[in-house]
């Protein structure tokens, strides 16, 4: 099944293992393709798209070199509105915040908005921990509750689950399953399962895709409408945002904002895109009684600090996995963290260390796709390099390669015993083809397992060319 | 007219796999005017070391490259890969060394890939060249991405007689290769070019062509193992007039 891979030990056996899965990958094909061909009409469509994403990565650079003042701003406007505001500085201590006011708030059940950064606390395993209810309000969260998996990519959770799979999956686990096998029974049903919890929920906790400094405003984007659902009945909203989702005001917001949806899905704009300014006020028919914030650092300040200041940047499109040739071929669990694809490639190091994940950032071919289609132009291949480049000084690149590396590099510096090495290898080489081709080449495994090599000519360019020019 | 002094930097692959992308990159140069010179001192441009985390190598040898290269007008690369390495990572490398980043600046700044050189700097067209076949073209992402070649190479191609040049679906889609990827995960690699060659195959064309070896090697290497006709050149064979001579993987 296609959750399997998330449990292998290896990125390599996790990789293996979602290659063998021919129904993952009719599934990613489905939604990367289409997110891939939808994104490419609407960037055509977008009156000078690389000026946009110039400011939008301005705009980005600025507050992440002045996040505190911003913070800060942010803060007393925020309370101003009537919100409380926390700060933590890890996982650990954001969801010990959440958890300490879903406890105040005597809650038996939470409705959740899906958010990446609630992924990256782990906040769906503290809830279970602390025995408290919680309701996935985003249609494909809630699979991945239901299949009890982690999600595989970060704007599509349940991208690595083919709607035949979806529909047996609700059939087994909904009060009420659908009957007909169409799409509309599927969501009809899924519906029924969830307002009845949603409505009963105490507490309802969203992320946030933007903090608005300047009024103290955070905003969302669904494509369902399930962070207001989930978020203005509940007595208690709760929102745990990164530190680095701050924009300066409104307008900035909403430059990010056109950026966001045309480089995710292609769509102009978000179906549903909220602002939440404080509690319910004196006179409001509606909306939660309380409102706290919750801002996470959780590595971002070191990011910042270690040269990965550009990466703080990312404002979670997911256009650098839909167009990821390795993440086409392998999905979002081979990855192994909560963010996958190349973004995840420069995060999951800083979330869980690099010697746990220095797969990640070597298993790119730095083809710079992903560089291409970032909205805020963060130089991804750039920032996997520098991770190289650490696990080379720390010595977490396995022997075989470093010695294969440091012996290339003795002879090639050493030209003419270079000429003598590469002369006798190519003559070496042709010794084990036949008919132009090598099918198996020792030491070359890896690429003589699924592809030949073609045979070398008798003699190396420079032997040639040193004989015709007389030298 | 006095001839434009040009080194030509072979690469490690033309050098030991295929010669004659060489040979025949010094053709179309001296066709268009250069006058080719192939500096000793070269061996590997220093990208395996580079993007394996292995600083203290790639400055090593990028070092001796930009020693070797430094006394001409132009350096002019078969492979966008390389040209990518010398014209966009030298610099990088030595950006907090005095001494040698202006060296690697003005090596850099004079860097060219074959295809772009002739079509921009030359402004050259092959004359009387014909190959009478189908071709698709893959777009391989160093030389697109870090050097923009993408329109060169298909306008050097199109005045050859007979040769009709078909879209690749995907024709901007990474072959997998990925200088040491393919060999540090090879099944994901061979996933990659597996659908890569499926998309060839699906052109119906007679030829591939591309603008760097590695790539070439690793597409025709699939090909050759799923047992489809399809022949493989790098491009600048067919526009220098040699695209009468034996594919890769073909016995001269």
């Amino acid at each position: 099944m296609s959750g399997a891979p998330a449990e292998a030990a290896s990125f390599k056996a996790r990789a293996d293992a979602a290659l063998a899965d021919r129904i993952l990958k009719v599934a990613v094909e489905r939604t990367a393709g289409t997110a891939e061909a939808k994104r490419a009409v609407a960037v055509d469509a977008f009156p000078d798209f690389q000026a946009a994403r110039t400011r939008a990565a301005a705009i980005k650079d600025h507050v992440v070199a002045h996040l505190g003042p911003y913070l800060e701003q942010f803060e007393a406007n925020a309370i101003a509105a009537g919100a409380k505001v926390h700060w933590a500085r890890t996982a650990d201590e954001a969801c010990d915040i959440v958890i300490a006011l879903c406890k105040a708030a005597k809650a038996k059940s939470v409705a959740r908005s899906k958010s990446m950064l609630g992924e990256e606390i782990g906040l769906p395993h503290a809830l279970a921990e602390a025995g408290i209810g919680r309701v996935e309000t985003d249609l494909a969260e809630h699979i991945i509750q239901l299949a009890d998996e982690r999600p595989s990519h970060i704007i599509w959770p349940a991208m690595h689950k083919t709607r035949e799979q979806v529909s047996a999956l609700f059939k087994a686990k909904h009060r009420t399953p659908h009957e007909e096998e169409t799409i509309a029974a599927m969501a009809e049903s899924a519906r029924r399962e969830l307002r009845t919890q949603m409505l009963g929920a105490d507490v309802g906790i969203s992320g946030a895709n933007f903090l608005i400094a300047d009024t103290g405003a955070i905003c969302t984007v669904t494509n369902e409408g399930n962070a207001e659902l989930s978020l203005v009945p509940p007595r208690v909203h709760i929102v745990t945002a990164g530190i680095e989702k701050i924009v300066p005001s409104m307008p900035h917001a909403v430059h990010m904002l056109r950026m966001l949806a045309r480089s995710a899905t292609g769509a102009a704009l978000t179906q549903y895109t909220t602002f939440y300014t404080g509690p319910k006020r004196p006179g409001d028919r509606d909306g939660p009684e309380e409102m706290h914030i919750v801002l996470v650092d959780n590595g971002r300040t070191r990011m910042r600090e270690e040269g990965l200041a550009e990466m703080l940047r990312c404002i979670r499109c997911g256009a650098c996995m839909n167009h990821c040739v390795v993440f086409r071929q392998i999905g979002g669990h081979a990855y192994g963290g909560t963010y996958p694809g190349p973004m995840g490639a420069v995060l999951t190091p800083v979330l869980d260390g690099l010697k746990q994940s220095r797969d990640l950032p070597n298993a790119c071919t730095m083809n710079g796709k992903c560089q291409e289609v970032c909205p805020v132009r963060i130089p991804l291949p750039t920032l996997l390099r520098g991770w190289r480049e650490k696990s080379w000084r720390e010595g977490l690149e396995p022997q075989s390669l470093r010695a294969g590396l440091g012996i290339w590099a003795w002879v090639a510096t050493r030209p003419r015993l270079y000429r003598l090495g590469t002369g006798m290898a190519v003559r070496a080489m042709r010794l084990l083809g036949s008919k132009g081709w090598i099918r198996s080449l020792p030491l070359a495994g890896g690429w003589t397992r699924y592809r030949d090599m073609p045979k070398p000519a008798a003699q190396t360019f420079m032997d040639q060319y040193r004989k015709e020019n007389g030298r | 007219m006095t001839q434009r002094k040009v080194a030509l930097f072979v690469t490690c692959l033309v050098d030991m796999m295929r010669p004659r992308i060489g040979f025949a990159a010094i053709r179309a140069l001296e066709a268009a005017g250069c006058d080719v010179v192939v500096p000793e001192g070269q061996t590997c441009c220093g990208q395996p070391a580079l993007n394996s985390g292995d600083t203290e190598h790639a400055i090593a040898l990028a070092k001796q490259t930009i020693v070797a290269l430094e006394p001409y007008e132009a350096v002019v690369v078969p492979s966008g890969s390389c040209g990518g390495t010398i014209r966009c990572h030298y610099p990088e490398l030595f950006e907090h060394d005095p001494a040698w980043l202006p060296r690697a600046q003005a090596v850099a700044a004079k860097t060219w890939e074959i295809m772009a050189y002739l079509d921009e700097q030359c402004g050259w067209k092959p004359e009387g060249v014909q190959v009478t076949a189908k071709a698709t073209y893959h777009d391989s992402c160093s030389g697109l991405r870090e050097l923009g070649v993408k329109a060169q190479p298909r306008r050097l191609l199109k005045p050859i007689a007979g040769l009709e040049l078909t879209p690749l679906a995907g024709e901007e889609t990474c072959c997998g290769f990925g200088g040491t990827f393919c060999v540090k995960y090879p099944a994901i690699s061979n996933a990659i070019v597996g659908e890569k060659a499926d998309a060839i195959e699906a052109t119906g064309a007679d030829l591939l062509l591309a603008g760097d070896l590695g790539c070439l090697m690793n597409m025709a290497g699939k090909l050759n193992r799923q047992g489809s006709k399809v022949r493989a050149f790098h491009a600048i064979e067919l526009i220098a007039g040699m695209g009468d001579g034996p594919a890769i993987g073909e016995e001269a």
